[in-house]
């Protein structure tokens, strides 16, 4: 779903954000990536969602060579990237159900479909009764299952996830991450930013670890290892 | 947490039905949903308009006053040269004949001249008339008489017909006639109606700056509003686009934004140009029938109501885009 080749981003500053990263994450797959802030976190999700391009090497996302595509097309790119935020980027002059919706807006589905698709996501994430509500009401853990609401609402096979976790408490992260692992239960490739690593040394998943733009680890979760 | 997981079995089959639908909508939903929503969007940038309805009114005000001002300077413009068309026909050509040219003779040129397709009217003044004429006018009268011979020529006076001719073919009627072998002299009485065509030609050309003008401000106003909108919804914005919002999808409120200034200044201005017309036509009419002429002030005719709002609509269009353009390039999530 992901390859990185020997992927190199410096920035105009002269920054190097990433120094020949490679790595393949599979259809399906569930990964942490790690590392101090500045190590170049951000920089590896910016750049598979094409909010930031590679300086040298390759990247292939979804089958698409990211460098083949053009300005024009990113935003088509960006419908199959479901992209959750720290700070959840919701509208707040629009209720929850219009801000899950807007991706379906934007791909122009029926009212039909939104309203089905819509009330899936919230379902999935368990605020079905909270659709009318506007987000400034909701706490800061549903705020955030309302941001991977909009995110997965239109399925995309592919989920980042940049710091989702950053403002919870220990259970409400938990929470999160079980609905992370349900979507990479049914096939979709989930890849969760985090430096918390008290929550994901608990999950069995694969963890790529950043250290000033290099990736100096790439393995199996030691829970993994043990079972 | 169990809660959650109850919740979701519950739901289930309907989850597992979802997965087997298609994810991208077809093309006919896609065409249909495209209209939907710009018809949305049509009324959705309406609402928020009437959201903030004291900065939507001065706006609409500003580009309404700023479009007035040429609207109705060219209306009064129009008015005055209907007036003056007027007066233009009472313009007239003068035709002294020679001396030697007898009265039958003068008859016959007359009615040969009558025919041509560029004069109205020719009358004849025989020298004997003229003579009297001037007797009667000048107040000479006893003195002239102490003339042996009558100076005065006979005159064909001719009135040319102006409808659709412009100056140039009156001057060409001129020529022909002071062509004429009969002719001693020729002589248009139309100084003045050049005068006034020439300083009308300035004060066209005047409106049409200022016409211009405005219009440069018109959609100044227009971008600037548009810009600070932007501005305000600069998060929407980013959200959008990091959802995969395409630039159309972006600008499309902006520019139906753009749309309704256009739409509400126009009818401002139709309005006061219509409310400053009906405050003029009555003293406009007492200073009328002071000449003798029956003349009216026309209103807003329904052609130039359809292109005042044809271009209050375009400049609001051509505005909102010229600053959804400039600032959305500049508005990319980090």
């Amino acid at each position: 779903m992901i390859r990185f080749i020997n992927t190199s981003k410096r920035y105009s500053s002269g920054f190097d954000a990433l120094k020949n990263v490679s790595f393949h994450l599979a259809p399906g797959e569930m990964a942490f990536l790690t590392g101090h802030s500045g190590a170049g976190k951000s920089s590896l999700l910016k750049l598979i969602a094409l909010l930031e391009r590679s300086s040298r090497g390759q990247i292939i996302v979804n089958n698409q060579n990211l460098a083949k595509i053009s300005g024009r097309r990113i935003p088509y790119f960006r419908r199959n990237i479901g992209i959750i935020f720290q700070d959840h980027q919701l509208l707040f002059d629009r209720t929850v159900y219009d801000n899950v919706a807007l991706p379906l807006i934007i791909a122009g589905f029926s009212r039909y479909d939104i309203g089905r698709r819509v009330r899936a996501a919230l379902d999935k994430v368990g605020l079905l009764n909270k659709e009318k509500k506007y987000p400034i009401t909701l706490s800061g853990g549903e705020q955030q299952r309302v941001g991977i609401a909009r995110a997965v609402v239109n399925k995309p096979p592919l989920i980042l996830a940049d710091e989702p976790t950053g403002n919870l408490d220990p259970q409400l992260s938990a929470e999160i991450m079980k609905i992370f692992q349900d979507f990479s239960d049914v096939g979709v490739s989930v890849l969760i930013a985090t430096h918390d690593i008290a929550l994901i040394s608990e999950l069995p998943y694969r963890v790529l670890s950043l250290k000033q733009g290099q990736l100096v680890q790439d393995q199996a979760n030691q829970v993994i290892a043990e079972l | 947490m169990k809660n959650f997981n109850r919740h979701t079995n519950i739901r289930g089959a309907t989850r597992n039905h979802e997965h087997h639908s298609q994810n991208s909508p077809g093309f006919l939903t896609l065409l249909r949903s495209y209209f939907i929503r710009h018809l949305q969007v049509f009324f959705y940038s309406l609402g928020q308009l009437s959201r903030t309805p004291i900065s939507t009114i001065m706006t609409c005000m500003v580009i309404g006053i700023a479009l007035a001002l040429p609207t109705g300077l060219n209306l009064l413009l129009k008015n005055a040269q209907h007036l003056s068309g007027g007066w233009e026909s009472t313009a007239q050509i003068s035709l002294f004949l020679k001396k030697s040219i007898t009265a039958s003779q003068a008859q016959k040129l007359r009615t040969d001249i009558q025919k041509w397709p560029e004069v109205i009217s020719v009358n004849y003044i025989s020298r004997e008339q003229a003579l009297k004429e001037f007797q009667r006018l000048s107040g000479f009268g006893d003195a002239l008489t102490a003339l042996s011979s009558n100076p005065l020529p006979s005159v064909l006076i001719i009135k040319p017909n102006l409808k659709n001719t412009n100056e140039q073919s009156t001057l060409g009627l001129l020529n022909k006639l002071q062509n004429l072998k009969q002719t001693d002299k020729a002589q248009l009485d139309m100084q003045w109606i050049k005068r006034l065509y020439a300083i009308m030609d300035i004060v066209q050309r005047g409106v049409l700056i200022l016409g211009l003008m405005l219009a440069l401000a018109v959609l100044l106003v227009v971008g600037n509003t548009i810009r600070l909108a932007i501005q305000n919804r600069r998060q929407e914005i980013v959200v959008i686009k990091l959802i995969g919002g395409t630039d159309a999808f972006i600008r499309r409120p902006f520019l139906y934004t753009g749309f309704w200034y256009g739409l509400f200044g126009g009818i401002i201005a139709w309005l006061l140009v219509s409310f400053a017309l009906i405050s003029l036509s009555s003293p406009f009419e007492k200073l009328t029938s002071m000449y003798q002429n029956q003349f009216k002030l026309t209103n807003i005719s329904f052609t130039t109501t359809f292109f005042l709002l044809l271009i209050s609509i375009l400049l609001g269009l051509i505005g909102s885009w010229f600053a959804v353009g400039r600032h959305l390039r500049e508005i990319e999530p980090q």
